[in-house]
This record gives C-alpha cells, structure tokens and sequence, in this order.
C-alpha cells in the first residue's frame, strides 16, 4: 500500500461527462418549456432524466468496477472524504437559503407587515402571528400539528440513524449479516418515513387547507419539508445501491467509503430534519 | 504497483482519443483548461458584443438601434455572461491548468468529474443565448433579477433560472476538486504555506463557491416557485418580501465579487514577484489578508441595498463592515508595492497588465468605499458611478489579470513566446479605451444618470458620447489579443522551461510547452 | 511595423491624458462632480463625498508615488540589483493599523451624515408617492393640501424620443404634473408600489428610496431653496423605466396656498357624473387619449401589442368578446404579470371610456358603449 501513495490515480478519457450534460441540458430546456405549457417540454424532460439515469448507472459503475479493482490508493481514498465533506457543505448551504427565508418572514417580513405605516395605511387589522399566510390570503387554515405524524417520523429517522450505525458497526467487524440486515432496516425506515410524509401532505391539502399557496406559512413549509423529502428519496436509494452492493459482497472492513458516504449523507439529511422539526413544526 | 495495474487494467496514459473526442472525453487538466479557456474567451466575445449594443445606443440621447425591452435583455445577458461565462471560467481555466503544476501533482483530484464541470459550461451558455431566441425573448431584469419584476418576466426567465442552476453545479463541482487538489495532491514537502499564492486565493475562492452557490441555487429556486407554483416568498400579500429576495441573493453577490476578484488577485501575486526579481512582500500577512477578505465579504451584502428601506441600524452596521473590507485589501496593495520596491524591474507585457491591474484596482475600490458610505450611496445607488466602480474591479480588475496571467504563462502553454511589441500595443490600447470608456462615467453617475436606461437626458450627452467611442475602440483592441494568442500557437520564438528570469515555481520546472502528464512520480520539495 | 516602445507609449496616454484635460475645460459647463444639493443633509452627504475623495487621492498619491519611484528608478535596465527583504513586521503593522485609523476617522462623519438624512420625523407634509409601471402617483396624505391625488407621467412627447423632432431642454425630465412642494417645510415621502419595485430619487435633495409593492418605506427632504428640480426612478422596472421622471416644483407659501386651491377645484371637476349616460362618439374620443396615456406603453397606440410579451387588443378574443371579461381584466388585473389592476388607478369614467375605445377601435367593430356603472360592476 504505502508504496501507492508515491503514484497518482487519474482515470482514463471518460464519455460518461458529456452524457450527464447533455441529460442536464434536455432537463433544464425541457423543464422551462414545460412550465411555459410548451407541448414538448415534458417529453425533453424525460428524455433528460433517462439520459441522466443511464449516465449514473455508467459512471458509478466504473466508479464501482475501479475501487473493487483495486485501483484506489489510501491517497483517493482521502480525496473522496474531502470531497464528499465539502459536497454536504454545500448542501447544507442550500438548505441554509430556505431556512433563512423562514427567519426572515417571521422575524421581519409578517411583523413589519403588521406594524407602522404598513399596517395604517395598506393592511388594517392584520396581525402578526405565525402560522401566517399574509394579508391577501382570506381563507382559514390550519398549521400542521408537530405532535402527530411529524413526531413519528422524527423518531423514525433517528432510529434509521441508529440502525446504520449499527450496519456500519457490523462491516467494521466483518459481520455480513450484521450489515445487512442493518442496511436493509435502515432502508425501510426511510421508506416509512417517506410514506408517511406523503400521507402529511395528503393530510394538509385535504383537510387542513394547507397548500403550497397558501402564503408564506405554505411556501416555507412545503418547500423545506419537500426538498428534505427529495434528499431522502435520494439517500434511501443510495442506500439501496449499498444494500445491493453488500448482499453482492462488496466493501471491506478496511475499504468501504462508498458506504461511509451514503452514511454521511443519510445522517446530514437526518439533521436536516431535526432543525425541521424543531423549526418548522414546532416553534 | 502502478506498472502491474497499467498493465492489469490496459490502462495506458500514451494513447487517448484524437480529435474532437479527445476533448469531449479527456480527464487531462491541461486540456481542460484549455478548453475552459477557450470557452471563457468565446463568452467574452458574445458578452462584450453585447455591450457593444448597449454602447451604441447610448451614443446620443434618444431611441435609436434597439427597442427598450432589448436593451434590458442585453444587459441582463451582458452581465451574465461575462461574469459567469468569461471572467470566472477564465480563472478556472488557470486553476485547473496551473494548480497541478504548481503543487506538483499530476493532476486534478477528479480528472473525470473535472470534464464534466467544463462540459457543464457550454449547455449552461446556451440556455443563457438560447433565452433570447424564446417567445418574450431573454429576462429583461437585470443580472440580479429582483422580483416582482423578474416574476413579470416571460419564458426566457426560466431559461436563465435553469442556465443558473447548471452553472452553480458546474462551479461546486470544480470548488471541490479544487480543494480536494489543494488539500490532498500536493507534492511532498509543499505545506500549505509554501504554497504559490495563486493556489491560495482559489483555495479560499473555492470556500466562497462552495459557500454561495448553492444560496443562488435556492434564491432563484424560489423565484422559479413564486413564477409557477404560487409560492409568497417574495410577494408581500402573502406574507413575503420583494427585499427578501435581495437579501439572499447579494448574499451570495458580494463573496461572488470576491470569488472575482481573488483569483485575480493571485495572478497579480505571481507576476509582480516574476518580473521584479524579488520574493514577494509578506507572504503570511498574503494569506491572511486573502481569508480575511473573504470571510468579511460574507457580512457586507446589504450595502447593495442601502436604498431599500433596511433600518438605520442595518444602515449603519453594513456601512462599518464594508469599509473594514479596505484594511485587508489595502494590505495586499502595499504588499504588491513593497515587492516592487527595490527590485530590478523589467516591463515585459503581463508585468504591465499587473501594473494596470494595481493602479485602476485601486482607483475602483476607493469607488466602492465611496459607494460603502451610506449617505453617498443613496445618491450614487444604481446611478453610472456604480457601473463606473464595478467596471474598474471587474474590467481593470479581473479581466486586466487575467490577461496578465494569459501573457505570462502562454509560454509554458503553447511552448512559444508570444510578440512582445504586441503585447505592449494591446496592452497601451486597453488601457487608454478602457479609461476612456469608464472613467467618464463616474461623471455621469455623480450628476444623476441612473444605470439600465436605455436613453438619458441632454446633459448626459457628452460623457455617453466618449464612454461609446472609448468602448467601440476597447473592443476591437480584444481582437488584437485573440490574433496575437493565435500566433503564438502557430509559432514564434521557442520558450525555454522557464523564460522569465523571475518567475518561481514547479510550473518553471517541466518543459515548454507542458507535456501531456507532468509530475506522475511527485517532485521532491526541499 | 513600427516598435512601440514604452516610453513613447507613456508619452502617448499622457497627451490623450491632455487632451481629455482639455476637452474637460473646452466644456466648462460640464459636470464633474455631484450638483450642490438644496437640502442640509444632502449638502452633508456632498462635503463628506468632497472630503472623502481627498483622502483616497492622497493614499493614491502615496502609494503610487512609491511605486512610481521605484518604477523609474529599480529597473532593471538600468542596472538595479533586487534587493532581498521580503517581510518587515513593523511596517505591515502599521499599514493596517493607519488605514483603520482613517476609516474610523471617516465613519464618524458618515454616521452622522446618515442620521441626519434617514430623520423622518416631525414632517409638515406628508406625500404618498406610489409607484405604477411607468408613471408616478402622488398623494397629499397630511399637512397643507391634504387630500390631493394625482398621476404624473413623462411629458417629452414620442416624436422626440424617436428622433422625429428636435429634443427639448428638459427631454426626458418633464412631467404633466409635478409635484409641489412649499419652501423651507418638511415634506415626507412615503413611497410603495403598484406593481414591481421603483425607486423615488431626487438628486438635488439627496434623497432616494425604492418604493417595494406591498411596503410604505419613507424619507425626507427640507428643501431651501425655490425651483423646479428633476429626477428619474432610479430602479429598473421593466421597459420604460428610462421614461418615468420625477419633477418637484419647491414655491413660496403662498404661490404653494394658491396650487393647494386650483388643484382642489380640478379635482371637483373631474369626479364627473357617474351616472351620466356616454354615447359611443364621445366616449371613444376621450377613450383614445386615455389609451394613449396609459396603455399604450405596453398593447402599442396600434393595438397591435409587442407579440410574446404584451398581447394584441386588435382582434384579441377578451376584447371583441363579451364585456364582462373584457371589463374584469382591465379592472382587476391579471395578477403575476404585467397587466396592472386599472381599477385601482383610474375611475369608473375613465376604464368605461378605454374599454369603449378598445372595443372600436382598429379592426374591433364592437359598436358597444360601456357606461361607468357597468365598470362599477366589475370591481371585485
Ligand atoms: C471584482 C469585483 C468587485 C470588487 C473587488 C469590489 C470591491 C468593493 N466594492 Fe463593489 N461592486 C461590484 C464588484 C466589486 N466590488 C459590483 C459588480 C457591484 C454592482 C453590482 C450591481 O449592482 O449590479 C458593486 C457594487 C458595490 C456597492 C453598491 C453600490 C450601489 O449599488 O449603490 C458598494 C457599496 O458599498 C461596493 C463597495 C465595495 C467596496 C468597499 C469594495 C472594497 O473591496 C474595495 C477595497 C479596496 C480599496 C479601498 C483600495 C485599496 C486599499 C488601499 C490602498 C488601502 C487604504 C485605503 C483606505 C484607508 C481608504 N461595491
Ligand atoms: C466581469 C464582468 C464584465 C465585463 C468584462 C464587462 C465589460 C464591459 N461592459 Fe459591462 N457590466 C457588467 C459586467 C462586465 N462588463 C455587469 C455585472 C453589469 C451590470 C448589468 C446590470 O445592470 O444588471 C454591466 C453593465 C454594463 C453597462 C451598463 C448598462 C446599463 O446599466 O444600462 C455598460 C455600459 O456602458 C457596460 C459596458 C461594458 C463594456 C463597454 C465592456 C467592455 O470591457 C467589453 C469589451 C469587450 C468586447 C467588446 C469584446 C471583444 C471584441 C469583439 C467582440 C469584437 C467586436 C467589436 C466591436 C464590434 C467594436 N456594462
Ligand atoms: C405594464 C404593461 C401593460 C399596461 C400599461 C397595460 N397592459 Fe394590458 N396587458 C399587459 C399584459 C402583459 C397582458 C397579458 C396578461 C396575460 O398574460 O394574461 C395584458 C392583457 C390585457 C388584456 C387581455 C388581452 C387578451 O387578449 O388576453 C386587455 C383587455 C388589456 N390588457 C387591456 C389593457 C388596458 C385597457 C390598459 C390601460 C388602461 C392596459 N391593458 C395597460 C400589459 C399591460
Ligand atoms: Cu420605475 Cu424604474
Ligand atoms: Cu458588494
């Protein structure tokens, strides 16, 4: 090993790049198109995502084929740390834009709305309460209640948190069956998780009148709770590649930083619900 | 160990596509700063003929070439494109060319994953071009797209959302395989602070990226979902704020201008020593000045809108921490003039673009410490003197470096040394049209000419008539580049490995032009 | 070709220096600095902008008077050796600590001159500017005058923008209506917006401030002296932002008193009668001067609109269709684009005129009259 560190490892021409630019380029037009009610925008739309698809299932899998090939160095291995620390940053600041909005309209959007010269001469008798959906929104509506569902999932995650854990605890040891039957828990957690967000949102839009238009309660609402949805559909499916992966005998105790990554990621989005819960739920 | 899996793996560094396919498909850093080069210049073409348009209808007062919905679009494409499309590519494209060289590595982190960051480029520029061509033509707001005005907007809104968010992967992306690089790849013995001040400034400009981008990402993510989904973010009836959207997105614009100007910077840092045969001046007090620029630039944003109505106290605060912004910077001037200081200095063309680069960077950043003091501002907000100071950062700023650093290491690239006596020409000439063009217009601005008006009134006349002269000239002064570039790779004099008797650094090491794989076995430090 | 060298290019930019010297003062008129503002906190703003541009020139002077120096006299060609410092503790300390020092010294006179300009308090009058695309709305909300409301959009007439007639002094920066304002009182502005985010600006007071749909953000002015002074929304706001000046007339009280009275008796006149019945002729021909001052801008004096971002009147189903749809558009809007709600803008008369117009113009043969109580009807 150690005489590895000495060379570097820089891959072969690759095709798999252009394909993912063409599928980006096919989503983006097809989706401005689509939203436009441009007849052919869903269909280049689609034809983006199987593209996109195809170039994952390439790319990975050389990615796959090189590091069971043996052609990582510890040196690699590294860079795909870095990388991967920095990659969640940046999702991270992502979510920050969102989370930041919600501050913002609590803190100093609905309360100025609701005061001063604002309130004298635009918006008579509006107050500044949260939930609030802003002074146009004239219907009734109810918030979603922390204390039912969302408390469920809140454990449902931390428990997949704990499984995965306990999965990687079993690699460590090179208990196979120990990882992957914590895998494989740790994947219907998320599922249930995931179901159970799809019923919330039936829920709201049933029975709550709560709406991605109603205001900016809705707004903030939907859209952090919905990209967080979106990141997990993410990482449970890589969890599922990992699952694949180990029932096929990949990783090693010493050499398993494809599931160090799904793992980091699964407990950044874990996080991220956290401060949901505690933010958009429950305060 | 690398020769068994060569052979295990018939992986064979000699042989690689020719043709198009060797650069639809390279992992080679060289290559693909070259390309990111290429295209940034290319970008620079449409960027700067769409100024062009704007120059020529502002020549004399009253309608006369373009619609006013066109011009709002050239602005708009104006903007974009040369921030996103020429000047960062163009830094890019250096990192990714001299980063390797320059720690000793043999190449970047994630040669495959750096194809694609490049490959990005080019679909993201023409969802930007192609916005002009959809029904309602491009976004006609303004590169900062405020709401309500951009919800307003038509299809070609949506192109330019989604152009954005292609460019924002394309530079997270390429931040972390340049920190990666960075942190991971250098040569033995090469600790952080022996590193080339060039590696430095993207090392943190990478941070910034990877700090605001994703910002961008969710800012105009949200415009895209108060355009079509009834989302109230920005809408005060449902709660929302316009303001809000300004707020996050100069959160990510202000460190955006510092991920601008930092590279720039570093250029600035390599050729000053170069050609004046002289360490450089403080290098510690360097990086720190660097990180402290950059960590300040994230608690500056709202000196964009001082105008907007925040409360005196937010006023004030922003005030303070953006003049605070010039002790750093100002350290880095003075740092440049004392490695001058005493030197043996010779003029040759990136020296000069460096020169440039010191006295009209300083020129546009006391500009912005005027446009930092609140009380000035609110009369020079959204005037010509802003677009008089973003010029002089960005034009004579960035752009002079990145020509400093096109000269000075072209050698290393093409293997040739370019015609110094048109270097000079292109140089005198961008400099005098580039003065000419911009600095009358602090004048403007100064007298009350609002910026993004398509027409003004009569006492405008003269400065707007010598701003177009300056600018039809400065760019047909680009053009002498692109030839003088052009010929250098044809031919001309032979380079040495190292043709400046100045210069420091591995990149001097390997031969002229690079080979294809430098540095497979690392080079030792001393 | 002819080797440049560059000295002779120095000597190049120093007479095209020169000759933009000259150029400046062949042009004495011309402006180089900011106008002296008539209020005191926009005279504060101008002798700190004064003040401040004086020390940037005298650090420029410096450091590049050092760079100069060593410019000419550590070249290379002439046989200079570099020397081998390359860190000096002491100076790099002090130069951070002195430009700290003189922004510190700066920041206190800015802070004050900030204080000074954001006091809205205590005013005489209180004006409501409202912002539309692309034309200003006043209203007189408190003080001497309360009560008046009106619109004021740009004057220059088309023909000179274009370049079919010569242009005025004024092009550009002249209004139907200006604002008044008396001499020497304290006049808040209150500024908000119909639609996307304008900016309510007057150099001459040192003053401006966006007006944000949904917000009433305010400033002030104290003005000293009489005279009519001009500005122009300073926030880009679609297409004709360039075409929407702001003009204040500062009188004397009295000449003010006067205003005050006229501008009353107008406004009786022009209420109307609401319940007048219109025939078709002498709608129309009121209805096409209001057309062109209002909608024009965007569906074109032909009806013909600008095709992708403003649509056609001319033959457009809503228009030639039922009255109803035609009427709920132009009253209430369609909201999240640029068609603004009129209803909010101009009174019953006024839409019932348009849609009058609309409906026969061009190639539209309606024959239809739609009298102010059908427009009553369509307000939501
Ligand atoms: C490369 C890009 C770049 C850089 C480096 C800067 C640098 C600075 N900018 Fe600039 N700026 C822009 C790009 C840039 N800017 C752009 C694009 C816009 C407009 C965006 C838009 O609206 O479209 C803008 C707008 C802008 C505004 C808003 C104006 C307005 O819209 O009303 C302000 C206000 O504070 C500002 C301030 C500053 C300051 C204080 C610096 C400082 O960093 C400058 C510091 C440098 C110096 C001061 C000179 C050297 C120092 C010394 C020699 C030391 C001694 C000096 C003293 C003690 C004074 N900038
Ligand atoms: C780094 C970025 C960058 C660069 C390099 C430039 C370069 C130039 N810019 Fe740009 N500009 C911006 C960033 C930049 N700009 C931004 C951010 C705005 C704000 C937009 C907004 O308000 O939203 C702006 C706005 C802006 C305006 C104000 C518009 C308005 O407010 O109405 C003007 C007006 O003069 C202008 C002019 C120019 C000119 C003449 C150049 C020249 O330097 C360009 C010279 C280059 C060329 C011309 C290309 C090369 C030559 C050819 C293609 C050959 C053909 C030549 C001829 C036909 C003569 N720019
Ligand atoms: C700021 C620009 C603007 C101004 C000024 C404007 N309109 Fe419009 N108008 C629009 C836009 C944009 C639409 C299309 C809205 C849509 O996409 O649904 C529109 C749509 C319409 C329609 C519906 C046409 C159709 O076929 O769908 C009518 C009728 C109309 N406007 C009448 C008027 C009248 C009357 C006035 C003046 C009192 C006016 N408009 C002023 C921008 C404007
Ligand atoms: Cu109104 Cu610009
Ligand atoms: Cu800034």
């Amino acid at each position: 090993m150690s005489q590895q560190v000495s060379r570097y490892f820089v891959p072969e021409p690759s095709h798999w790049p252009i394909f993912g630019s063409m599928a980006l380029f096919c989503m983006a037009s097809g989706a401005a198109l689509w939203m436009n009610k441009v007849h052919a925008g869903p269909w280049v739309f689609v034809t983006g995502l199987a593209i996109l698809a195809y170039m994952l299932f390439g790319w990975f899998g050389t990615v796959i084929r090189e590091s069971e090939g043996g052609r990582y160095n510890k040196q690699v291995d590294t860079s795909f740390r870095w990388s991967m620390g920095w990659f969640i940053f940046s999702e991270v600041m992502f979510f920050a834009a969102f989370f930041g909005a919600l501050f913002y309209t609590r803190v100093l959007s609905v309360p100025d709305l609701a005061s001063g010269d604002n309130l004298a001469l635009l918006y008579h008798g509006f107050t500044d309460v949260w939930p609030n959906a802003g002074p146009a929104f004239k219907e009734t509506f109810h918030p979603m209640e922390p204390w039912g569902l969302p408390a469920i999932n809140t454990a449902l995650l931390l428990s997949s948190g704990a499984t995965l854990t306990w999965a990687h605890w079993g690699l460590l040891k090179d208990n196979r069956k120990q990882l992957i039957i914590g895998l494989a828990l740790t994947v219907i957690l998320g599922a249930l998780f995931l179901t159970f967000q799809v019923h919330e949102y039936g829920e709201a839009y049933e029975h709550l009148n709560l709406k991605l238009t109603t205001g900016v309660y809705g707004s903030t609402f939907f859209m952090l709770t919905g990209f967080h949805g979106f990141h997990v559909t993410l990482g449970a499916t890589m969890l599922t590649v990992i699952l694949l992966r180990s029932i096929a005998g990949h990783f090693k105790p010493d050499h398993h930083f494809a599931f160090e990554a799904v793992a980091w990621y699964w407990h950044f989005v874990d996080v991220v619900w956290l401060l949901l819960f505690v933010l958009v739920y429950w305060l | 160990m690398e020769a068994v899996h060569a052979g295990a793996h018939g992986h064979d560094h000699g042989h690689h596509p020719t043709g198009l396919m060797r650069w639809i498909t390279t992992t080679n850093h060289k290559d693909i700063g070259t390309m990111y080069l290429w295209f940034s210049f290319t970008m620079f073409m449409v960027g700067g003929a769409m100024a062009m348009v704007i120059r020529a209808e502002l020549f004399e007062p009253g309608l006369q070439i373009v619609s006013p919905e066109f011009f709002n679009q050239m602005i708009t494409l104006h903007a974009l494109i040369m921030v996103f499309g020429a000047i960062m590519p163009a830094f890019v494209g250096f990192a990714n060319w001299m980063i390797p060289l320059q720690i000793g590595a043999s190449d970047m982190a994630f040669a495959r994953m750096n194809n694609w960051s490049f490959w990005i480029l080019p679909v993201a520029g023409s969802m930007l071009i192609l916005s002009l061509f959809v029904p309602g033509g491009a976004a006609g707001t303004g590169w900062t797209m405020y709401p309500p005005l951009s919800i307003q907007m038509g299809m070609g809104m949506d192109f330019a959302i989604f152009g954005l968010h292609l460019l924002g992967m394309s530079s997270i992306m390429g931040s972390i395989n340049i920190i990666t690089t960075i942190l991971n790849l250098r040569a033995p013995g090469m600790s952080l602070m022996r590193m080339p001040l060039f590696c430095w400034t993207w090392l943190i400009t990478a941070y910034l990226l990877l700090a605001v981008m994703p910002v961008l990402a969710g800012a105009i993510t949200m415009l895209l979902t108060d355009r079509h989904f009834g989302t109230s973010f920005f809408n005060a009836a449902g709660g929302g704020d316009p303001v809000m959207f300004q707020h996050i997105f100069w959160f990510f614009g202000h460190p955006e201008v510092y991920i601008i100007a930092l590279p720039a910077f570093g250029v600035i840092s390599q050729v000053i020593p170069a050609f004046s045969r002289k360490h450089i001046f403080g290098y510690a007090s360097m990086v720190y000045a660097i990180a402290a620029i950059a960590l300040i630039s994230f608690f500056v944003w709202a000196h964009h809108m001082f105008t907007t109505g925040i409360p005196l106290t937010g006023q004030l605060y922003f005030m303070y921490a953006t003049m605070l912004i010039a002790v750093p910077t100002g350290v880095k001037v003075f740092n440049w003039t004392a490695t001058m200081w005493k030197g043996a200095l010779s003029f040759e063309t990136p020296m000069l673009f460096a020169i440039g680069f010191l006295f009209l960077f300083t020129l546009g950043g006391f500009s912005g410490l005027v446009c930092a003091i609140t009380a000035i501002d609110i009369q020079l907000q959204d005037t010509y003197y802003v677009v008089a100071h973003f010029h002089y950062v960005m034009v004579a700023g960035a752009l002079f470096s990145a020509y400093a650093g096109a000269y000075y290491w072209l050698p290393k690239w093409t293997g040739h040394m370019y015609n110094e006596t048109l270097g000079k020409l292109h140089f005198w000439l961008t400099l005098i049209f580039f003065n000419m063009t911009f600095f009358v217009q602090h004048f403007l601005g100064l007298a009350g000419m609002p910026r993004r008006v398509p027409d003004y009134a009569l006492q405008f006349a003269e400065f707007n008539k010598i701003s177009s002269i300056g600018s039809f000239g400065l760019g047909i002064s680009q053009l002498l580049f692109l030839y003088i570039v052009i010929k250098t790779i044809k031919g001309g004099p032979k380079a040495g490995d190292k043709p400046w008797d100045g210069a420091e650094g591995l990149e001097w090491t390997v031969p002229s032009p690079a080979p294809h794989h430098t540095f497979e076995d690392p080079p030792v430090i001393k | 070709m002819k080797k440049i060298t560059n000295k002779t290019a120095i000597r190049l930019a120093a007479a095209f220096a020169a000759g933009i010297a000259f150029t400046g003062t062949a042009l004495a008129e011309m402006q180089l600095n900011m106008g002296f503002p008539v209020t005191a906190a926009g005279q504060t703003a101008y002798h700190l902008h004064n003040l401040i541009n004086i020390i940037c020139l005298i650090i420029f002077i410096g450091v590049f008077g050092v760079m100069g120096y060593s410019m000419i006299y550590h070249r290379k060609s002439k046989g200079h050796k570099p020397a081998e410092f390359h860190e000096n503790l002491t100076v790099e300390i002090l130069w951070t600590a002195i430009p700290l020092l003189i922004l510190i010294i700066i920041a206190i006179p800015a802070t004050k001159a900030l204080i000074s300009l954001k006091d809205t308090s205590d005013s005489d009058i209180t004006i409501k500017a409202t912002g539309y695309q692309w034309k200003w709305g006043y209203d007189y909300l408190k003080g001497e005058g309360e009560g008046i409301k009106f619109m004021s959009v740009l004057a220059t007439p088309q023909a000179q923008i274009k370049g079919q007639e010569p242009k005025d002094e004024h092009y550009l920066l002249e209004v139907d209506n200006p604002i008044v304002v008396p001499v020497g009182k304290k006049v808040r502005i209150l500024t908000t917006s119909n639609d996307v985010i304008h900016s309510w600006a007057m150099p001459a007071f040192g003053v401006k401030q966006d007006a944000v749909p949904g917000f009433i953000r305010d400033t002030q002015f104290r003005a000293e002296k009489e005279g009519t002074y001009r500005g122009q929304c300073s926030e880009l706001c679609g297409k004709d932002h360039g075409f929407m000046p702001i003009v204040v007339e500062v009188v004397s009280a009295d000449k003010y008193a006067t205003w005050v009275d006229e501008q009353k008796k107008k406004m009786a006149a022009a209420m109307g009668d609401p319940n007048k019945v219109w025939t078709l002729d002498e709608s129309k021909a009121y209805g096409e001067k209001l057309y062109n001052a209002n909608c024009a801008a965007c569906h074109q004096a032909t009806g013909k609109g600008i095709p992708g971002a403003f649509p056609a009147l001319d033959g457009s189903k809503i228009v030639t269709g039922p009255k109803e749809g035609h009427l709920a558009v132009v009253v209430n809007g369609r909201p999240g684009t640029a068609m603004a709600a009129f209803g909010k803008q101009l009174s019953d008369t006024e839409i019932a005129a348009i849609v009058t117009y609309e409906r026969n113009a061009w190639g539209n043969k309606t024959g239809e009259v739609v009298q102010p109580a059908e427009v009553k009807a369509a307000h939501k």
